[in-house]
């Protein structure tokens, strides 16, 4: 679910872009600190594994296909968060430039939904409090699942929404998370599976080389400036960028009309400026949150009908997007609620 | 991943290490300069086509200047490009306001921004892999740890890097041993694909812990010293301010469309 | 102060997942010697040599080099006098370019620029790869990477080499390249390794490991020569040294 730079705005990805550098600063600063000199070469070591890993398939039972480790959740386990969070930015920048699988100015939202995800939400309040300690037991293979599950539900959420913050695909709200929850939900799965099939494995054959990750984790409660910092990105990112993406669809020409006091900067009066008006008019951020509700009064009439645009409304067409809509709100709640938790017992 | 795209990789790594025009250029001014690409062409508004052509000249320049073969980048477009195509699909299916007219022909909004995301994905896209190619890892590493990326992560990419091959040719002698050993070897089995992704994993945990052996017996204390500081030349800051105006320029004037009514006016 | 010498007491070690490693190893090596340790598959030399510049902390036993003891405190000193070439020289060759990777214990030992070019060029030049300087590692022969894997503990001036297995993965030419150049060092030596032809060009003495434990000790020639002893701890008898004592 790499983000392509074509789908997203400047303002999207520059926001994003900064939210992942401070957090790639903010784990550099707790992995020094750590003071393991042996951690570096094993970061290095692992992201190269990943990359060997997803090479080797499984066969997913009763299904007929395979899938294959992603690495978020695997990494996080053996390197603990703020190693593996700079681990899983470097798999993907070499994915980006080598690949060209995910763009440079998507590259920040990809970081984001990959690697914070499955590090700072899902590891923590979800795998570490559903396996504690166990390492190859059931405790341990539902731990990874769920966790797997929630970190790429929450990512696969994250690509939607700067999707739609970007206001460059035409792809109603509704339908993108219809498209992109379900298929996440049967990769997070797999990724699930596969990762405590790997940690089991290791646990069983030499459980002393998964100690060095323990030493790196630590105390739920030191979460919090990475809590706060998911907060301001998605309010940053919600608000401020959606608000600007719909508005001005257009972020830097808006900055260059208010620099040069022009309106038009082009200054040509071909056909496609005189659409900009109305394509301003249409580009509205999740229009029944208010924040713009000409969606459907801009829409042609022949869409009115086939779409199903009025999430969370639940209408035939929609009711699986209200369903994994609903999902995703609880789990959402879930951890607002485990991170409060975390937080009153850390103070 | 298949076989093939290991090569490939090979392949860009012997790229960055040539020694051409634009390989000498600063990665700093490189990877500014190409930021500053993207984000001007992420920029436009969604309908824009035309205006958007004449930034294929920065991605061709440095092709031409790198000695970069364009048939290899090409291919790489192509590879990476389905979940744009995806994505980008719908904009004809949901968008049907007609906004532009050639000759008889009405063209729908959907159309236009389909081209116009296809468009700014091949601009983007090969932006980013000739920076790539004209400036290889190691540059670009120590590029960006001067542009203040800190150094645990820059060391650590650069290890990621340097053992990619090593680990994954480890996997694929892995892999090939069992396929000996196997009837159905392309889909294993959970129990059996983990024992066998463990013992990579296990492996290259003792490989990191061989490095680092080898790290401390000359003297790693945690730090990693770089050897050489590059310094900005002008002909860096010219590269990246001409590069820049030309942006700028290309952004603020339609230079295509503008280009097309001198030739229209020239001919009638 | 001289670190020539190299005194092991005693030796015990275990792995963390209880493996008894070793099992009460001592010996003495003196300045200029060249020594080698020989033994089966899992004897213990691999884990010994891990043990001469302090990256394995003995649970049991004293080791000295020169006059230092080696603790802790001392390990970062002894590294710069003890210089070990590993097993597979991808381990130790992890930086961009040869240069660089040479230039790496220079760097850490905090020598001024000029002196760092210096030491890199002339340890280069002694295994005979200058013409390599710009190269990326990864990309070279095994016995180059191996020469160069040589060169970049050379830079670092080491008093004593440690080497694990240098002459595995060489083809017939490249080791014979590494007897000589071996050959050439007047440095204290110690050479773990399964390839007994080599020891006899190379050592003047041979220490037997076996399951942890010195079994056997003294020079070169003779011990290899004792076809009983080499059976008994999974070795044989070098063919070269066979029309000595035909038995
Ligand atoms: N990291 C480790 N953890 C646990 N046991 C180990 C580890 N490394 C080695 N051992 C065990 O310690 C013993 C000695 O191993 P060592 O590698 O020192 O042998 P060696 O003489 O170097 O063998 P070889 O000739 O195969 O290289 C063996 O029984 C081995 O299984
Ligand atoms: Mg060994």
């Amino acid at each position: 679910m790499h983000m392509a730079d074509a789908l997203i705005n400047p303002a999207v990805g520059g926001t994003m872009w900064l939210v992942t550098a401070g957090l790639i600063a903010y784990c550099a600063r707790k992995v020094k600190q750590t003071m393991n000199d042996r951690l570096v070469p094993m970061m290095g070591v692992l992201g190269a594994f990943i990359f060997a890993a997803m090479m080797i398939n499984f066969s997913i039972p009763g299904t007929g296909s395979s899938g294959h480790l992603g690495g978020g959740l695997i990494l996080t386990i053996l390197l603990g968060p703020y190693a593996a969070f700079l681990v899983i930015s470097s798999v993907l920048v070499v994915q980006a430039f080598f690949f060209a699988d995910g763009g440079l100015l998507a590259l920040g939202c990809n970081i984001f939904n990959l690697g914070f995800f499955p590090a700072f939400i899902a590891y923590p309040f979800i795998y570490r409090v559903i396996a504690r300690d166990e390492y190859g037991t059931l405790r341990a293979w539902i731990a990874a699942i769920v966790a797997a599950v929630v970190g790429l539900q929450l990512g696969a959420f994250g690509v939607v929404l700067e999707t739609k913050a970007s206001g460059i695909s035409e792809l109603p709200f509704s339908a993108f998370v219809l498209l992109m929850q379900p298929i996440h939900l049967a990769i997070g799965i797999v990724e699930g599976l596969a990762t405590a099939a790997v940690v089991a494995f290791v646990a069983h054959a030499r459980p002393e080389a998964l100690f060095p990750a323990q030493a790196v984790v630590e105390p739920r409660n030191s979460m919090r400036p990475v809590l706060i910092g998911l907060l301001i990105a998605t309010v940053i990112v919600g608000g401020a960028a959606s608000w600007f993406a719909s508005t001005h669809p257009d972020g830097l020409e808006w900055s260059i009309a208010k620099v040069s006091g022009k309106e038009e900067v082009s200054g040509t009066e071909d056909n496609l400026h005189k659409g900009l008006g109305q394509l301003q008019e249409k580009t509205a951020f999740l229009p029944d949150y208010g924040f713009k509700s000409t969606e459907t009064e801009a829409a042609p009439a022949e869409q009115t009908a086939a779409e199903p645009e009025q999430w969370p409304t639940i209408s035939a067409g929609t009711s699986v997007s209200g369903i994994v809509g609903g999902l995703i709100t609880l789990g959402l709640t879930v951890l607002i609620g485990f991170a409060l938790k975390a937080r009153r017992a850390g103070v | 991943m298949g076989l093939g795209q290991w090569l490939e990789i090979g392949r860009m790594d012997e790229l960055g290490r040539l020694d051409t025009p634009a390989h000498r250029l600063d990665a700093r001014a490189k990877v500014i300069t190409t930021i500053v690409f993207i984000v001007v062409v992420m920029s436009f508004p969604r309908y824009e086509v035309s205006a958007l052509t004449p930034f294929f000249l920065y991605p061709f320049a440095l092709i031409a200047l790198g000695r970069i073969p364009p048939g290899y980048i090409l291919r790489k477009i192509l590879l990476a490009a389905p979940f744009a195509l995806v994505v980008g699909m719908f904009n004809p299916l949901l968008d049907h306001q007609v906004i532009a007219s050639v000759g008889v022909w009405s063209i729908s909004g959907g159309w236009l921004s389909f081209a116009s995301i296809m468009l700014r994905f091949v601009l983007t896209v090969s932006a980013a892999l000739t920076l790539i190619a004209c400036t290889g890892i190691y540059r670009l590493g120590a590029g960006l740890e001067r542009m203040c990326m800190p150094r645990v992560f820059v060391v650590q990419l650069l290890f990621l890097y340097r053992y990619l091959f090593v680990i994954v040719d480890e996997g694929a002698r892995m892999m090939r041993s069992l396929e000996l050993r196997s009837a159905r070897p392309s889909s294993l089995r959970l129990r059996v694909y983990g024992s066998l992704v463990g013992h990579l994993l296990l492996r290259s945990m003792a490989r990191a812990d061989r490095v680092y052996r080898a790290m401390a017996a000359r003297g790693f204390d945690g730090k990693i010293r770089a050897l050489h500081r590059a310094s900005f030349q002008w002909t860096d800051w010219a590269f990246t301010g001409g590069w820049t105006a030309f942006f700028a320029i290309a952004r603020m004037w339609n230079l295509a469309d503008a280009l097309g009514r001198i030739l229209a006016g020239g001919g009638s | 102060m001289s670190h020539h010498l190299v005194e092991v007491r005693d030796l015990h070690f275990a792995y963390p997942d209880g493996t008894d490693a070793l099992k009460g190893v001592s010996f003495r090596i003196t300045h200029g010697e060249s020594v080698a340790l020989v033994g089966a598959n899992g004897a213990g030399k691999s884990t010994l040599l891990l043990h001469l510049n302090g990256y394995l902390t003995p649970t049991r036993g004293e080791i000295r080099i020169g006059e230092t003891p080696l603790i802790r405190e001392t390990a970062a000193a002894v590294r710069r006098a003890v210089g070990m070439v590993f097993q597979d020289p991808d381990d130790q060759l992890f930086m961009p370019t040869v240069f660089e990777d040479v230039a790496f214990g220079p760097l850490n030992a905090g020598l001024p620029p000029d002196e760092i070019e210096h030491r890199v060029v002339s340890a280069l030049e002694r295994v005979g790869m200058a013409h390599l300087r710009d190269r990326p590692p990864y990309k070279l022969s095994a016995g180059e990477k191996r020469a160069v894997a040589i060169a970049t503990v050379l830079a670092m001036a080491p008093d004593v080499l440690v080497m694990d297995e240098p002459s595995s993965h060489l083809d017939p030419r490249g080791r014979r390249r590494l007897i000589e150049l071996l050959k050439s060092f007047k440095h204290t030596k110690i050479i773990a390794t399964h390839d007994l032809e080599l020891v006899v060009e190379l050592c003047s003495r041979v220490i037997v490991l076996d399951d942890g434990r010195v079994v056997a000790e003294g020079q070169a020639v003779e011990l290899l020569n004792d076809e009983t002893l080499m059976l008994a701890h999974g070795l044989e008898r070098p063919h070269s040294l066979r029309h000595l004592h035909p038995h």
